[in-house]
């Protein structure tokens, strides 16, 4: 039966690629989304920050990872994690000239395959905020100058003063389906960025978006996002989770509107993922945090919920059926929350205290599907 | 041919062998000789600056060098060490 809905390219079964602080877990699920089951862990004692499966091969697993003694690097599969091969050159940095001070990569920290007509094109944000691309499935990385080297980097990101406290990173990096020299990525800190060029010329886009920490209401960069995701089916509107706030944007427009304002002011709108709905732009789910006071960034008054939208941010409704109802104080990591592509869709986030939750029904009822597991740093959902 | 002692979170570039030979007459030059036969082994305790990682100790003959231009001559034991880091 799976035999033959593989060769017909139905999906078979739903995969959930769990990247954590001590490895990378597999958790495999029956196909009514019922069912799962946890892999032994692969990369035991790597930090792993995002794995991810080609959806243009559906072969393919790149993993961004590093060790606590270690330096950063990328491992790839080419038969589903059977096997894994290291990047023969890993992202890095160009070496600075003698007594120059050179930028050093601490982390991968977020990856993105690129454009289904580009096979084998990939992209790597890295902490401090770095792009890099390789052409050949993740083997070897270069620098896109266009960013790394540009005279405004380091205007656009600031010092290490304003890195957050585990390092400063560029995520979000987003490919427009519809033409792949036109980009989107986020940072924190910088801001949003746009590229119609491949990345050889960059814009800053963060008109609308409050910055509390900086004294320029109107600065054109420096802002904190924390996720930022494009909506496949209509990739002119964009959402983002921001530390100062919700946000969606409409292009050609170029102001973002802060529909966290319709959030339960108690909630607030303050929260690491951004969800999208893989087959209608105005439907979003975010989990919220506690960015009040000294940001705990737990789940707000102890009380996990998930909230989502269904027309594009003017209301939204609490989704924690089956969440604890109290005394549960998780944290929600920007790569740990994600939808598969499924009808009804399918969520999925992991917890900083190793749980992954699930709902097969958009939110309604949740369920907790792995508990135990290292702290939770991304959680993305593929077809097996 | 100059002796190297490999720590444990890297010896799966070196089939899980703790001791390896290298050639060179400088740190940079037995690193370089070491990546050759381990491909990926010098990037995970250098960067890209040619500086030695946070958490990467080498010595030579139980002196510690900092610097990847510090010579080592042919019969020095060159000990690779990960120290301490939190969990």
């Amino acid at each position: 039966m799976a035999g033959k809905k593989k060769r017909s390219g139905r999906a078979a079964a739903p995969l959930l690629l769990v990247g954590t602080r001590k490895g990378l877990f597999l958790l495999g699920g029956d196909a009514g989304r019922k069912a799962w089951r946890v892999s032994p862990p692969h990369f035991l004692g790597h930090i792993v920050n995002h794995a991810i499966l080609d959806p243009r091969d559906r072969r393919t697993l790149v993993v961004a990872a590093r060790a606590g003694h270690l330096g950063p690097t990328v491992f790839r599969s080419t038969d589903r994690g059977r096997t894994w091969k290291e990047a023969s050159r890993p992202p890095a940095f160009p070496k600075a000239r003698e007594g120059e001070a050179g930028l050093v990569v601490a982390h991968v920290f977020w990856l993105t395959p690129g454009h289904a007509a580009e096979p084998g094109v990939w992209y790597a944000g890295t902490s401090p905020q770095g792009l890099f691309r390789s052409a050949d499935g993740g083997d070897t990385w270069q620098g896109i100058d266009g960013f790394n080297a540009n005279p405004m980097r380091t205007a656009w990101v600031g010092g290490l003063q304003e890195a957050p406290p585990d390092g400063a990173t560029l995520h979000s990096i987003n490919v427009d389906p519809r033409d792949p020299q036109h980009l989107y990525i986020g940072m924190s800190a910088g801001g949003v960025f746009e590229s119609t060029d491949g990345g050889a010329r960059w814009q800053p886009l963060n008109k609308g978006i409050a910055a509390d920490f900086l004294p320029d209401p109107d600065a054109q960069y420096g802002h904190d996002v924390h996720c930022l995701r494009i909506s496949p089916v209509d990739p002119d509107v964009l959402y983002h989770q921001n530390h100062c706030g919700i946000y969606r944007l409409k292009r050609p427009g170029d102001r973002w509107a802060r529909i966290g304002e319709r959030m339960p002011k108690p909630v607030g709108d303050i929260g690491f993922p951004m969800v999208l709905h893989p087959r209608d732009p105005r439907t979003a789910w975010v989990f919220p945090m506690d960015g009040s006071t000294v940001w705990p960034r737990t789940s707000v008054g102890g009380k996990p919920a998930v909230y989502g939208t269904r027309n594009g941010g003017a209301s939204w409704q609490k989704l924690a059926q089956g969440m604890p109802a109290k005394d549960a104080w998780w944290t929600v990591k920007r790569q740990a929350m994600c939808a598969d592509a499924r009808d009804p869709v399918g969520l999925y986030f992991g917890t900083t205290s190793g749980e992954v939750w699930a709902s097969a029904d958009e939110g309604r009822r949740w369920r907790c599907i792995a508990r135990h597991l290292p702290h939770i740093y991304s959680v993305e959902a593929v077809e097996a | 041919m100059n002796n190297v002692l490999i720590p444990a979170p890297l010896r799966s570039y070196t089939g899980n062998r703790s001791q390896v030979a290298a050639v060179g007459a400088t740190l940079a030059e037995i690193l370089g000789d070491l990546d050759h036969r381990y491909p990926g082994i010098r990037f995970r305790m250098i960067d890209e600056q040619d500086a030695i990682r946070q958490h990467i100790k080498i010595f030579v003959n139980r002196e510690q060098v900092r610097r990847l231009d510090a010579p080592v001559a042919t019969t020095d034991e060159v000990i690779i060490i990960t120290a301490i880091s939190g969990g």
